[in-house]
């Protein structure tokens, strides 16, 4: 069974969201890394761009498949991991510590709305 | 030569060459005339062989491929249904072969005639008004079905609606065609079975919405038993219904897609008539509209005269044209045949075949394969991966063991509805000896992963090329010789 981290929360479409004051680090879960198999691409948005929760931010593209990337919380990007141009690999190898982007969050209680461990680690189970 | 893996530019020598060209008897210099900033500096790299290297190197490559000729094809969503024989021998009549697209349609009446009656025969077989067979393939189909249905809207001056509803078990080329043709793509979800919430699609139809693009049955199989209500609900909006025809094999013949209610539709040829598919295409993908919707399809088109005398036409008020000339004449040509041959009597066996093909290999696996859908499905299923999960051995594993039983592959991890996800579709052109053949193999193979799982791991074992590094095939793609050498 994929790991799941209790230090943050979790969004139903699989991203994984950790407050730092008013900035929102957001990467894919373990379970999301280990069901798409290996990365090939991560699509990032463009720093400065406004997101609001529910709008699609990139994807991630593998060798089965590509997916969606859904913002869980509205705000500015500004920060995208530019390491995933060239090594979109470091997702598969460990997803927790791999964010993909850094969003100014609007509205803090858009976080707490998020799935904790517990309800994420249901989430997956019934997958 | 047994492994034969040479590429063609590796048994180059410099000198070396198939052909002898007569003493040039021209004094004029053939390149005077190009600008010189248009001609090339250096010769291109071509390679210098012998005939004999060139026959050696492509008869030792075609050995390597498989086709519905060499074995069983149950690649879902794709049917790799037999390609008759005589498709290949009526398309290849030098009287249909010979002809140029610029000659004058009086002396090419019997080209235009087959074009002018299959576009009838597609029309009559789907229950809408006309055919244009100009598209090249199944996606081009669609982009040229989705301007057609931006054309209608935009003839009537309502210029709103940019938003295409796209199911999201939709093969994939349904909002790449409607990114394409410069629509927003919306999704709707589908219920557990596979089939369109209608709860989910109600809300999204407002004067913005262009249309929805559906396959019936849809892609895990299932026949979506509300498309009435469906059709009923996005017109009432505003809305065109466009029908994918890559699921059309199950319904030929029996159910029309202008019955349900759809306005617009692309037909694969060479899925549902027979005609090559894959590599050994090209492929076509006619586009069938409804009454209100003909003005716009694509020119150019053929058109009969009251003397009984084909001629080409063009309409003012067409989207245009989608290709050069007619499309794939010689594609026509093959599912003409198809549809000739097997005539009006016997085109309506072939889905009820392809139907029975399916839920029998279906029923034979369940006990062994996740079935995540139960029920009569059409002319093709989805498994969920194997029903027990707990050898670790995934879909890949189990696609990968099958080339070593000289099976091709089904389909696998589409649709994203489930994790593990293997479509087959058998087509109606199997015996039952291939299809228990099938069944058996799977069922050894569902064996083999409890009793020898890291052997199914490290399939295929038999084939040249075991595992390729498809990680970094997607990511550094090599795709010539001279990247190849500098690598």
């Amino acid at each position: 069974m994929a790991n799941v981290l209790d230090d943050r929360r979790y969004a139903e479409s699989h991203e994984w969201v950790k407050i730092d004051g008013d900035i929102a680090t957001i990467g894919i879960s373990d379970y999301a890394q280990h069901a798409l198999g290996d990365i090939v691409y991560v699509d990032m948005p463009e720093v400065g761009d406004e997101m609001s929760a529910g709008d699609v931010f990139g994807a991630v593209e593998s060798v089965k498949a590509a997916s969606d990337l859904i913002c869980p919380v509205s705000g500015e990007v500004v920060e995208i991991n530019e390491e995933l141009e060239d090594a979109p690999e470091k997702v598969n190898a460990d997803a927790f510590n791999t964010w993909i982007i850094k969003v100014r969050i609007s509205d803090a209680s858009e976080y707490d709305a998020l799935l904790d461990a517990a309800a994420y680690t249901e989430l997956c189970e019934n997958e | 030569m047994k492994n034969y893996d040479k590429l063609i530019f590796e048994l180059s020598r410099p000198g070396r060459k198939g052909y002898q060209l007569p003493a040039d008897k021209f004094d004029t210099d053939g390149f005077a005339a190009i600008p010189a900033d248009l001609l090339r500096k250096e010769m291109p790299e071509l390679p210098e062989v012998s005939e004999l290297d060139v026959v050696r190197h492509y008869t030792n490559i075609s050995n390597k491929n498989f086709g519905v000729d060499t074995g069983f094809y149950p690649l879902g969503s794709c049917t790799m249904k037999y390609n008759p024989k005589i498709n290949e021998e009526i398309s290849a009549m030098p009287q249909f072969a010979g002809l140029h697209p610029l000659q004058d349609a009086e002396t090419a009446q019997g080209a235009l005639e087959v074009y002018y009656n299959l576009q009838k025969a597609l029309a009559s077989l789907s229950g809408l008004a006309e055919f244009t067979l100009n598209p090249y393939a199944g996606a081009h189909g669609e982009l040229t079905g989705l301007m057609v249905m931006r054309q209608y809207h935009a003839s009537r001056g309502d210029h709103k609606r940019a938003k295409v509803i796209v199911p999201d078990t939709a093969h994939g080329t349904n909002p790449a065609s409607a990114m394409v043709a410069g629509l927003e793509v919306v999704e709707v979800k589908s219920k557990p079975n596979g089939s369109i919430d209608i709860e989910d699609l109600k809300p999204l139809l407002d004067d913005t919405v262009a249309g929805i693009m559906m396959t019936n049955p849809n892609t895990v199989g299932m026949f979506e038993t509300e498309i009435l209500e469906i059709a009923d609900l996005v017109h009432k909006a505003g809305g065109l219904l466009y029908y994918d025809g890559a699921n059309l094999n199950p319904l030929l013949g029996k159910v029309r897609p202008g019955d349900m209610g759809f306005d617009i539709m692309h037909i694969n040829l060479h899925k549902t008539f027979s005609t090559p598919h894959g590599g050994g295409g090209p492929g076509s993908g006619p586009v069938g509209v409804a009454e209100h919707l003909v003005e716009f399809l694509p020119n150019p088109r053929v058109r009969i005269a009251d003397d009984g005398k084909f001629y080409v036409d063009a309409d003012d008020r067409s989207l245009g044209s989608v290709s050069t000339f007619f499309g794939n004449f010689g594609v026509m040509l093959r599912a003409y045949a198809y549809i000739l041959t097997l005539g009006r009597d016997n085109i309506v066996n072939v889905g009820p075949m392809a139907t029975l093909n399916a839920n029998y290999i279906k029923e034979s696996l369940k006990d062994l394969y996740k079935l995540p859908i139960d029920g009569v499905c059409k002319h093709e299923f989805v498994f969920d991966g194997l029903a027990d999960k707990s050898t670790g051995v995934t879909t890949l594993n189990v696609a990968k063991r099958l080339l070593d039983f000289g099976f091709h592959a089904p389909t696998i991890y589409f649709p994203l509805l489930f994790h593990e996800s293997m479509m087959i579709e058998p087509t109606e052109t199997e015996s039952l000896e291939t299809l228990d053949e099938f069944i058996d193999v799977m069922r050894k193979v569902a064996e083999e992963a409890k009793t020898n799982p890291d052997l199914l791991k490290q399939a295929p074992l038999t084939t040249i090329i075991s595992h390729p590094d498809e990680t970094s095939a997607a990511k550094n793609p090599i795709l010539t010789y001279k990247a190849l050498k500098e690598a």
